[in-house]
């Protein structure tokens, strides 16, 4: 526990104080943010299309389509765009992170970083953070605009409901605070997992093996963690929506 | 000049180093020998600082860095250059830019003055030609070459060295340790070898500390302890495994 502080600490004092460098932080982002497009795109296509066929099975039953595709875009918006992707992101990114920063421990070329006048925090850590803090909102953009519109193509052209009023309850029902939401929980879950993927990669031991338990580790915790905290963001942010 | 008084490190309730005390002085070749898991490369990462001691005194150049935060310890090893056991290049970077890697990271430089200077310092660890190889597509002996050159870019004032030899076929070894004595020479280094190569203890050493249960048993020249009589060392020296007892 000691140590999860030491690290907080020192990435916020690395953020501030320290010898970072701003092509670090745009390759990471490169790296992270352009490269888990395809996974974040294609997850939230076929959230979107099931979430819309299911949701008009039990709607047609009472003559409700054309509310299909506003459940479909509030649902994409505040939850399902944002923990989909994020749990994406824990799997690709987190465990990408582990995995590198774990062999670079067990290898020592960490405690060579040391030896080169580098901080690894510096380096290592706050790049990593940083960028998937940048990259994880605009990722949740993309996973909800293509569950929407994976939907509406579904709804509309291949279910057959009506486009226009499922186009106006859609946009009468899916208000602003929802999308704001998608981004904020965004930002929270992408400094979230960069921070378990660096940590469990920093504190890896035991060789490959370790490296293995690491990358393991930080997918099973990253997941959870990003479904505990949607829990409370949602309500955090529903009750400052509310106040607003 | 390197000071260290009652060293003491456990984990858990392994007790690796039990009071260790040695005096390196600047300019010097110091060796350090010792059987396998003695905990030498635990002492060499005390006196880089990469860890912290449960007790005791480490001074370099005078200054005390127990206790002393990492990002001071930066500045402290800006003096300092490590060659790791396992060369600890890192694999995501070619040979070039593990070697300007220190440089790079500096911003002092530019591009193409980063570059000269990687090449003849690579030059000075025998090695060209290779700035645009993969560290994974290196033999062991190149991998360490490009360690070294790695480290000393900067023109530190002490090197250590973390068994050189290890794991390499006599000739090689043989090219390094010779390499060893060069840089020692050529850049007026403080040289620490961590080794239990008895060759690299006659081609490099001045002095000999020999790290036993946890403790600098005893320190000499490379001459007394190839001569010496004390059952430890003999046994040592002549790679003998009888007995309970030993080191
Ligand atoms: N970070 C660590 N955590 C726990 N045990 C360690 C650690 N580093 C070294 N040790 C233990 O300390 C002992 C000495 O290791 P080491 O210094 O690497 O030996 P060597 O003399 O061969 O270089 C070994 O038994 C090793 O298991
Ligand atoms: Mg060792």
């Amino acid at each position: 526990m000691s140590q999860i502080w030491e690290l907080i600490v020192g990435v916020c004092y690395s953020l501030f104080r320290g010898d970072w460098k701003m092509s670090d932080i745009v390759n990471q982002i490169y790296l992270i943010g352009v490269r888990s497009q395809l996974v974040v795109i294609v997850t939230g296509a076929f959230t979107g299309l099931v979430l819309v066929a299911q949701t008009y099975f039990q709607f047609h039953k009472f003559g409700m389509d054309t509310m299909t595709l506003a459940v479909n875009s509030v649902a994409m918006c505040s939850e399902l765009g944002p923990v989909l992707a994020a749990l994406m992101v824990s799997g690709r990114v987190g465990a990408a992170m582990a995995a590198e920063l774990g062999t670079m421990k067990v290898s020592e070329q960490i405690d060579a970083l040391r030896t080169l006048n580098t901080h690894p925090v510096d380096y290592l850590v706050l790049p990593r953070i940083v960028a998937t803090t940048i990259a994880m909102p605009v990722l949740v953009c993309e996973a909800i605009a293509v569950g929407i519109l994976a939907g509406y193509f579904l709804g509309v052209y291949i279910l057959g409901i009506d486009p226009v009023y499922s186009w106006a309850n859609m946009v009468n029902i899916t208000s602003v605070d929802n999308v704001i939401t998608g981004v904020i929980k965004g930002i929270f879950f992408g400094c979230l997992i960069s921070f378990i993927g660096c940590y469990k990669g920093l504190s890896c031991k035991n060789g490959a093996q370790g490296v293995g338990e690491a990358t393991t580790d930080t997918v099973v915790s990253a997941s959870i963690a990003v479904l505990m905290l949607n829990f409370f963001l949602t309500l955090i942010l529903s009750k400052i929506f509310a106040v607003l | 000049m390197i000071q260290v008084k009652g060293l003491y490190k456990s984990f858990g309730n392994q007790h690796v180093l039990r009071g260790v005390d040695m005096q390196i002085q600047a300019g010097e070749a110091a060796i350090i020998i010792g059987r396998s898991g003695g905990g030498k490369s635990v002492l060499l990462k005390h006196l880089t600082g990469l860890i912290c001691p449960d007790k005791g005194e480490i001074k370099i150049n005078g200054i005390d860095i127990v206790g002393m935060q990492e990002r001071e310890l930066l500045k402290i090893r800006r003096e300092m250059a490590v060659m790791f056991q396992g060369a600890a290049l890192f694999d995501s970077m070619t040979v070039g830019e593990n070697v300007g890697f220190y440089l790079q990271r500096e911003g002092k430089k530019t591009a193409a003055e980063i570059a000269k200077a990687v090449e003849s310092t690579l030059e000075l660890v025998d090695l060209r030609g290779v700035e645009n190889k993969w560290p994974s597509d290196l033999s062991g002996g190149m991998k360490k070459r490009v360690g070294l050159a790695r480290a000393i870019i900067h023109n530190p004032s002490i090197v250590f060295y973390d068994e050189p030899t290890a794991g390499l076929d006599p000739v090689v070894s043989d090219s390094i340790d010779k390499l060893i004595k060069r840089i020692c020479e050529v850049k007026k280094v403080t040289t620490v070898v961590i080794t239990h190569d008895m060759r690299t203890t006659r081609t490099v050493g001045e002095r000999v500390f020999m790290l036993s249960e946890g403790q600098i048993y005893l320190t000499l020249t490379p001459d007394e302890l190839f001569a010496s009589k004390d059952p430890k060392v003999y046994q040592f020296v002549n790679g003998i495994s009888e007995g309970d007892d030993i080191i």
